[in-house]
């Protein structure tokens, strides 16, 4: 059985193509069994181990694998 | 000389008040000058590609900002937003303009060191430019670079022991009015009740986990200084439960002129004598009082607490002594549906440390809209969407009238099946047996 972190990792691997970007809801909705601050916790958990990253439009703010999609390079900025 | 010419921003120098762009100008020449001999660490002109960039929406009537990116310090969700130019080839220095936010002071009480040391830190590693404060009430920092972020952060923690503020879908820098620290109106101690929750929800406050924004604000009397009640998502606003402590020597003395009333704000013109009876008890919005020229009357149970006979003649009448506040849930300006007020949820509520029964309300609120909010829905519309008598539940708030503005038009108190005997059906048989088609 998958450890729940690789659900998570696979669930936005097998989005890449289309999406890089997820809402937390998106990742409630994987773990019907668990609470909103248990998943909460295992996606702190892979921010911290850099494997997901935050993107933030100020309002809002999603959940991405890290390097994935838009980066600050492809805006001009190092 | 300037670097861009800005004719439609130079028009908002004119007249009488403060203007933000004789503001920018200022910083653009301070940076120009550089006094201190400061190595810059964003471009030194960006104040002034702040100027072009804006004058050139104005003239194209289209924004040149894109909106968000993956900007942050490390672990943070929030507290940093992402700004990029669409035009980063005629304005480099503000090709890269990102936002950070800080908490500010509860009460919003600095002192001249810490905000030296702020500006210090952005002369050097920011545009210069601050907006104090943001519309959530805390320390808006604008303008610096990726690089500059996690420098900032480090300095802003471990030298000013502040914090960054919130922001995306998290729980957004709490505010609290200056309650007890200056006035007499504060029903329970504000600032306190804003640092403990700001320090006890710190994860909501930094990694986002809500559908949307949150907001807590902490007014400590219904004047509502911070507007919790228009701009919070949960307000907690002062209130009591007993009479307004009235002194009738001091009412005698405002009737006759004696004390100035509004404690002597409208002193700026002559509005000719005071009228107790037209400017109090003629005002009152549940025509509560009554004054017979030598007695004034408040009859408590039809008071609405409005705070204006207290406001008018604050010498005279006081808060009650059983205090605490009132919460009210769902406030929010118009994105989905239109602006909302918030919605009275716990009528009274007693506001002593560690606040636990305000914490309880704030968690079943958060996991009921964790649960059922959409993304992008702020809890004022999830509200309305699955009914405020929902939100009586999962708080476990029993329905009461205070919750119905009147008797028969309020839309969101209805009957469960549960409380009705039988239930929704019935024996049709039995019902004809009675009553003829």
């Amino acid at each position: 059985m998958p450890e729940d972190k690789d659900i998570i990792i696979e669930y936005l691997k097998s989005k890449e193509s289309t999406k890089s970007k997820h809402y937390f809801k998106d990742f409630t909705d994987l773990f019907p069994d668990k609470g909103p601050r248990e998943v909460k916790k295992l996606l702190t958990q892979l921010v911290q181990e850099e494997i997901l990253e935050f993107w933030s439009s100020g309002s809002t703010t999603m959940y991405g694998l890290k390097g994935s999609g838009k980066q600050a390079g492809a805006e001009g900025e190092s | 000389m300037a670097k861009h010419k800005t004719p439609l921003l130079d028009q908002l120098e004119s007249g009488p008040w403060p203007s933000f762009v004789s503001d920018i100008k200022q910083e653009a020449d301070n940076r120009a000058k550089n006094p201190k001999g400061l190595t810059h660490q964003v471009p030194v002109d960006c104040p002034e590609d702040l100027l072009g960039v804006l004058e050139l929406s104005y003239t194209e009537k289209e924004t040149h900002w894109k909106h968000g990116g993956i900007v942050g310090v490390f672990g943070y969700g929030g507290g940093v937003i992402g700004r990029y130019c669409d035009q980063p080839e005629k304005f480099p220095g503000v090709a890269h303009f990102h936002t950070m936010r800080v908490a500010q002071p509860s009460g919003k009480y600095y002192n001249t060191k810490f905000l030296r040391d702020l500006c210090d830190i952005w002369d050097l590693r920011g545009s210069g430019l601050t907006n104090m404060h943001g519309s959530t009430g805390d320390i808006v920092l604008l303008g610096t670079q990726t690089p500059q972020l996690e420098e900032i952060f480090f300095e802003l923690t471990h030298n000013m022991n502040v914090d960054l503020g919130g922001s995306g879908s998290n729980l957004r820098t709490p505010a609290a009015c200056l309650g007890m620290s200056r006035c007499e109106y504060a029903c329970y101690n504000t600032q306190d009740m804003c640092y403990q929750l700001t320090m006890d929800f710190q994860d909501e406050l930094h990694r986002p986990a809500f559908p949307y924004k949150f907001k807590f604000k902490f007014d400590g009397c219904p004047n509502g200084c911070v507007c919790a009640m228009a701009r919070s998502d949960f307000a907690v606003v002062g209130t009591w439960k007993d009479d307004i402590k009235i002194d009738q020597e001091k009412v005698k003395a405002y009737a006759g002129g004696a004390i100035k009333p509004n404690a002597g704000a409208h002193s700026g013109r002559d509005w000719g004598k005071f009228d107790l009876q037209a400017e109090v008890v003629d005002r009152c919005p549940s025509h509560c009082m009554k004054w017979d020229g030598s007695k004034l009357s408040i009859k408590t149970a039809d008071c609405v607490r409005c705070m204006h006979c207290i406001n008018t003649m604050p010498q005279a009448l006081r808060i009650g002594d059983e205090r605490g506040a009132s919460i009210l849930v769902g406030a929010k300006a118009p994105v989905v549906d239109g602006a909302q007020m918030g919605s009275l949820l716990v009528p009274f509520v007693r506001c002593e440390h560690p606040y636990d029964e305000v914490k309880d309300v704030i968690d079943n609120i958060w996991n009921w809209w964790m649960a059922e909010g959409k993304n992008r829905e702020r809890v004022g519309e999830t509200m309305k969407r699955l009914s405020f008598q929902k939100l009586l539940e999962v708080t476990n708030t029993p329905p009461s009238p205070c919750h119905i503005k009147e008797p028969r038009s309020n839309p969101y108190i209805f009957f469960k099946q549960e409380e009705v005997p039988g239930g929704w059906s019935r024996d049709l048989a039995a019902y004809r047996s009675r009553h003829q088609r």
